[in-house]
Formats: structure tokens, sequence, C-alpha cells
């Protein structure tokens, strides 16, 4: 029997309750614009999520079109393994060849679409203070972390990135068939002339990225090392997670018009929009 | 008579370099055109380019449980490097080898440029090209054949495909380095379905502007 005492019902009540306000690393902080230090010029009525993932863990949210979405690298070794799904039809989704091709550009960094594949930009980078992302590599798997680490699955001290990405899809009425490749921030990797892969890490504690949703969109966070990591041990730190309310990129926007295939994707997502009636 | 281009260029149907074995399939895809087929473990599948400089769009699932398929993240990260080529291992979504290279008359395939679509192509040239045939819409019809859809398209190989990435990440698609009769040969590890996209691209020289027919051979050693 605990100290607190949990043999009756009411003495079980009592002691679920008495853990109310317990703060831990790693929460979600309710509603979000209670959260302490809202970023600089945000309204702190406008956030819709603040949360703190820590290394290992997972979250998911739905986001409005419009909606900035702030990822920190609270502490320097986080790596934020990022899907999304076009919150309406989630057959469109997150497309990284797409994602590399039609920019001309394998590395993520300001300005940089999330298309889908159905032509149309999910989201896009708006800022970045870290330079260290990666498209190529994907997340892990349990197989892969069980042969590193000894162990992937969700429940043990090293999941593997996919299986979090699994869990958080399944609670959205999603499968296995529906994960995509998916895309990483905070842990950079080159490509040289021979097209071999350079894991580069991080950038170091502090650095942030902000994504604006041009769709609306499920957005799915797993912080798990990345796939190239060298370290023998499972390292990754705490991501801390703010979205607000917002506009899409719209044609005053210099980002409309960066380029003419970024042009023709905002084209293409406001078509999208217009017709199914998003504003 | 001759199997032709698109634009009606004559090529030769018996180029390529087979395996010794048993010859289990032996089949000619019109330019423009998809194709599928089981690979059984064991056996090998060769892709012959009979024009030169065609791209074949390609995606791999397990036979057994199509929702474990090509990986192209684990498939890179697993060999630290982004270009495909003989001993290069093309790993699932769960990591596993689903076929192996173990002949590449080419030496350089891609594994980022992803397939053309109606869609991505009105964003790289414009909305004149929303009505050209393209890579998914193979994908699909003969995806469907086999109970696939839309949610199982992932990124593909694209076999003869040249995608160079620069120092400054900056990457494209440009003249193919392969030629006619020129042929790659893949060995399954497990019983594969292999869905392929003869690629119907004219808008980049991923085909050399002029699509062209493909001879795939199934061998048993």
């Amino acid at each position: 029997m605990s100290e607190a005492g949990t043999s009756t019902t009411r003495a079980a009540r009592d002691h679920a309750r008495a853990q109310a306000g317990t703060a831990a690393e790693a929460m979600p902080i309710l509603p979000a614009g209670s959260w302490p230090e809202p970023p600089e010029g945000v309204d702190p009525a406008a956030l819709t999520w603040a949360e703190t993932i820590a290394g290992g863990g997972y979250a998911s949210k739905v986001l409005a079109r419009g909606t900035t979405l702030r990822l920190t690298d609270v502490e320097g070794d986080a790596c934020a393994h990022l899907l999304l799904w076009n919150a309406d039809q989630p057959w469109e989704r997150l497309n990284v060849a797409d994602t590399v091709k039609v920019p001309w550009q394998a590395y993520l960094g300001a300005g940089h679409p999330l298309l889908s594949d159905q032509g149309r930009a999910l989201a896009t980078i708006v800022a970045d203070s870290s330079g260290r992302h990666d498209a190529l590599c994907g997340t892990t798997s349990l197989a892969g972390n069980r042969e590193r680490y000894g162990d992937g699955s969700p429940q043990g001290p090293s999941p593997a990135g996919r299986e979090l990405q699994l869990l958080a899809a399944l609670k959205h009425g999603l499968g296995p068939r529906d994960i995509p490749p998916g895309v990483s921030f905070f842990q950079g990797v080159r490509v040289d002339a021979e097209g071999a892969l350079r894991f580069e890490g991080s950038a170091g504690a502090g650095t942030a990225v902000e994504l604006r949703t041009e769709m609306p969109a499920i957005a799915i966070l797993a912080n798990v090392p990345h796939p190239l990591d060298p370290r023998v041990d499972y390292t990754a730190t705490t991501l801390e997670v703010l979205a607000w309310r917002g506009d899409p990129t719209g044609p005053e926007d210099a980002l409309w018009s960066s380029s003419p295939e970024l042009e023709r994707a905002f084209l293409n997502t406001k078509d999208y929009c217009d017709a199914r009636g998003i504003r | 008579m001759n199997p032709t281009s698109a634009k009606g260029v004559s090529v030769d149907p018996t180029l390529g370099t087979i395996p010794a074995g048993e010859v289990v399939l032996d089949q000619l895809v019109a330019a423009r055109a998809p194709w599928s087929a089981i690979v059984t473990a064991g056996d090998r599948l060769s892709i012959v380019d009979l024009g030169g400089n065609q791209a074949v769009d390609c995606i791999l699932y397990s036979a057994a449980d199509t929702s474990e398929r090509y990986s192209a993240p684990d498939t890179i990260a697993a060999q630290g490097r982004i270009f495909l080529t003989t001993g290069s291992v093309l790993r699932s979504n769960r990591g596993n080898p689903l076929m192996t290279v173990i002949a590449d008359e080419c030496g350089n395939h891609d594994t980022l440029g992803g397939a053309c679509s109606k869609e991505s192509n009105t964003l790289r040239y414009g909305h004149h090209t929303k009505h050209q045939h393209a890579c998914v819409e193979n994908f699909l019809r003969e995806g469907a054949r086999h109970g696939l859809g839309k949610r199982d398209l992932v990124s593909n190989i694209n076999w003869y495909m040249n995608v160079p990435v620069e120092e400054d990440g900056m990457l494209g698609i440009v003249d193919g380095i392969s030629k006619p009769g020129l042929t790659v040969t893949l060995r399954a590890e497990v019983d594969t379905l292999v869905l392929v996209s003869n690629c119907p691209q004219i808008n980049n020289p991923c085909n050399g502007f002029d699509p062209s027919p493909v001879r795939m051979v199934v061998t048993r050693p």
C-alpha cells in the first residue's frame, strides 16, 4: 500500500487528484497562452500549442492554415522528425522528393517549402537560426535501433522514430501505409561530390526553426537521434514546440514570388483552399 | 518490326547483358507505359535501357505484406551515399533488404528525384504541363492491379536518371550517362512486387526528351 493510501476508491481518487500541478520536464502547457515566455511580438492569446518533448518522445497537433510552428532545440541535441498531412484528406501528404526537386535544393532552410504530392505547399520554412537539417535520411527504424542501441520499441530506453511516428499517426486514424519519408531539423547532413553523406550534427543550444502551415495540416513530431548520429549512446535532448495563429503566405509577402516554382505552389495551394472553402 | 521511342526512333529489343539461368520472364515495356511483376526471392531482375538515357521509375514492395515497401531514406542512410550502383542494398521502411544491385553497367542511379506527376509538373514547368502523362499516373494505375492506392506511393528509385547534388545543395536532373543496351540487375532478397513507370517526362533531360522502351528480364540461377 502506498503512503497516501489507495485502498479505497475515495482514497485512490484523492491520490490521483493530488498529482495535479506537478511540473514535468516534458509536458504540454494548457491553455497554450499561459506559456511563461511567449515569443516577442506574439499575443499570448494567439498561442495554440505549447509543449516540450523529451528525447525519445513525440507529439502531434492538427494546425490551422496560417499557423506559425516554432521548434526550438533547447539544449542543442534535439532532432525534430516532422511529418505533415493535409488534415482534410490525409492521402495528400509531405513528399520529400518534390520538396527537394521542385526548389532545385536538397538542403532545408528559410524560404524552403514543404511540398505535398499534389503540387501544393503544406508548409514553408520562414525562419531558421540552425541551418543543420536533413531531407535525405528520414528517421530510425525498430530494427536499426535494436542493432544500434539494443532496443527501438516505444516503451524502451531508445525508441525508434518510425515507431513513434506510427503511434502518432494511428491516433489520427492513419496507419503504416500513410507514413511517407520525412524531414528532420537540428542535426545536419551534407552530400559530397561523390554522393557520400556527411553528418554535421547540431548547431548548438537555443537554435530555432519557424514553419508556417499553408494548409490545414496534421503535424507529427518525433524527437529522436538522427539515423546517422555516430554517438554510441542514444542522445536526444528536449524539443520545445510553440505554435500561434496567423495568416498564410499571401501575394504581398516576399516569399510568394521568391521563385517561379514557389509562386506556382502558392497558387495551387490557394486554388485548393478557395475551392474547398478554407480561408 | 522493332519497337520505337515516343518520337518513332527504332530500338533493338534484344539488347542487354542478361545473367545466365532459366528465363522466367522477358518483356518489353513500351515508351511511357507502366509495368509490374512479382520477383521471387533469389531470382534476378535485369532492367535494360534499350534507347539510352531513359529513366525507369521503380518502387518495391514486400509481396507478403505491401505495407513494407522500398524506403529511400533507409536505403540512403544505411549505405551512407545517395547514389545506387553494384552492391547497393534496397531497403524497406523497416530497414530490411528487399533487393540488392548485383550488376550495373551504368554506375549511378538516383534516389532523390522521385516521380514526375501532373501536379508537380505544374510547379516545375508551368500549368501548361498539367495534362501531360506522368509517372504517378502509371504507378497509380498499375499499383491498383495489386490492391495498392495513393497511400502506397513513396519516394522511388530512378534507374538511369542522373541527379547530382552541388556543394551548396543545388540539385537537378541533368543529361543522363546511360547508353543503349546498358543493364542493371537486381537480386530479390524476398518475394518482391516491382512497380515500374517507364518515365514519360518530356520537359527535362531524364529521357533525352524522347521516352523509349525498356526490357525487363527475370532469370533464375
